[in-house]
């Protein structure tokens, strides 16, 4: 039997809050690589921008791996109107960098997930991961990371920080940080939270003037542009911040 | 200007404006002082229309509009300032894309060109020169950070910059230092002393008030004004307490 065939199921943990039924046939055993020599620094960004709902699933899987003192920094938006994944493997050499900015905004009934793997495979690796998700109508965000720190991995140096915000009722996040440490003398730092718009703002901005409307994009704004920080390029930086606010603006 | 009448309203189903009249006309700086829990930041809060606040009684008139009637922005628009006792920090949003948001939004609902960037920067720094707050300071996030007393001035730059008709400021002097409360009363009088604006200065202390110079003071006691006069009162106020003060109107009440 073709691999391609087996379809993942919900009892795999990488896959225990996607849309798994909506898959129409990717093929699940592809991946895009991505080696970065030592040394080197790469930046790469995925925008999946809102489409009119006849956009297929998007399926998106990296296996990246960082040699010695390189940097890799990874931005992406999922706004997508179907389901949408983007997975990343990525094995950090010795005084890697990995960086991660991740966006999920939308409604409907659809997921857009992002699940990570970082394998601390060498000593004083660093890694910093935020995901921000904005969601309304029934849309779920997931972020699923998992970081592994192998026994020699010392002075790693992980964080993963995830926060969801959901602006109607009927709206979700997961978030499942998971973290495998072998090394005794690390830091892997992880946060999770939910929350709704802050009511207090909301008025305080209304009170200066603000339409609802303009103090819900002004803190929407705020609240994502923590996971674009690392995004030095301005310009490409308010692309894909663009993307996300486009997406908020059309829908509601 | 500005015309209460008879307003009852309550949070949580419980009644804390009750039956609270009073008149402000233009050029008129009427302050409001009262023992704690008399209602002062809730009267403050039911004119900018903040959600929660349920007028159940009474009317508010704001330049012969029903100001009860507005969203906050719509009354924010039509030249009302609410100054906040504990102004509000947002993370991520720099003073100056929120205040030049604000201002153009409001210049936008009175049927106003926008200012650009760089008219709006001007307007900025002057006001934040006024009120002798280190221009950088705009370019840092809306309150994150600032001190009590920077969150006070900064507040009062804010107004400067966004120049209402009328402004409602609540315990604007709490928590500033005797040099920064000069400051920001005489902010206040060179933003809103004209013979076109008014304002209603809440206040716990007689000091803001030896810079400001209110025409008019007015007691809130339980939810409703037990006394009105001119600055004498205030001075009354500070020497002898409120239960003394109050003391034959509360008696008849």
């Amino acid at each position: 039997m073709p691999e391609a065939a087996e379809l993942p199921t919900r009892r795999e943990e990488a896959w225990r809050y996607s849309a798994v039924e909506r898959l129409q046939g990717e093929a699940l055993d592809r991946w895009r690589t991505i080696d970065i020599a030592a040394g080197e620094s790469v930046r790469e960004t995925l925008v999946i921008a809102d489409g009119d709902g006849s956009r297929p699933t998007e399926l998106h899987r990296w296996r990246v791996t960082i040699g010695e003192g390189a940097t890799c920094e990874l931005f992406a938006v999922l706004a997508s109107a179907e389901y949408a994944r983007l997975e990343i493997e990525v094995t950090l050499k010795r005084g890697a960098h990995f960086e991660f900015g991740g966006i999920t905004v939308g409604g409907r009934d659809t997921v857009r997930e992002f699940v990570t793997r970082t394998i601390h495979a060498e000593p004083e690796a660093t890694s910093n991961q935020t995901v921000r998700s904005v969601h309304w109508g029934h849309g779920t965000g997931n972020f699923l990371g998992n970081i592994d720190v192998v026994r020699d991995a010392q002075k790693t140096d992980a964080a993963q920080d995830f926060k969801g915000l959901l602006l109607e009722k009927g709206a979700s996040v997961n978030a499942v940080p998971q973290l495998e440490i072998f090394a005794d003398d690390v830091k892997c730092a992880h946060g999770a939270s939910v929350g709704q718009l802050d009511e207090t703002a909301r008025f305080y901005m209304a009170a200066r003037g603000l339409s609802p409307e303009l103090a819900r994009r002004l803190l929407v704004q705020a609240f994502l542009g923590d996971a674009l920080v690392g995004l030095e390029d301005d310009a490409q930086r308010e692309e894909l911040m663009q993307v996300a606010l486009d997406k908020v603006d059309r829908y509601l | 200007m500005l015309k209460i009448d008879n307003l009852h309203a309550e949070i949580d189903g419980k009644t804390i404006l009750n039956g609270l009249s009073l008149t402000v006309p233009a050029g008129e700086v009427h302050a409001i002082m009262g023992p704690n829990g008399a209602g002062k930041s809730t009267l403050a809060y039911v004119l900018g229309g903040r959600p929660g606040y349920e007028v159940t009684q009474g009317s508010v008139e704001f330049n012969g509009i029903d100001l009860l009637d507005m969203e906050p922005h719509e009354r924010a628009a039509a030249g009302l300032f609410l100054g906040f006792q504990y102004p509000v920090e947002i993370p991520g949003v720099s003073n100056l894309q929120f205040l030049r948001e604000a201002l153009n939004s409001q210049r936008k609902a009175r049927g106003e060109e926008p200012l650009t960037g760089g008219e709006f920067l001007k307007l900025a720094k002057d006001k934040a020169a006024l009120l002798k707050l280190d221009p950088d300071m705009l370019k840092r996030h809306v309150n994150v950070g600032f001190s009590g007393g920077e969150k006070k001035r900064a507040e009062m730059v804010q107004m400067g910059i966004l120049n209402p008709r009328f402004a409602v400021l609540d315990e604007t002097d709490s928590g500033l230092d005797i040099d920064a409360l000069r400051v920001v009363g005489e902010g206040i009088n060179a933003i809103m002393r004209a013979p076109d604006k008014g304002v209603l200065l809440i206040t716990h202390y007689q000091r803001l008030l030896e810079v400001v110079k209110p025409d008019r003071v007015s007691i809130l006691s339980r939810g409703r004004i037990v006394k009105t006069g001119g600055p004498e009162l205030a001075v009354e106020l500070e020497n002898e307490g409120y239960d003394a003060v109050m003391a034959p109107e509360t008696a008849n009440a």
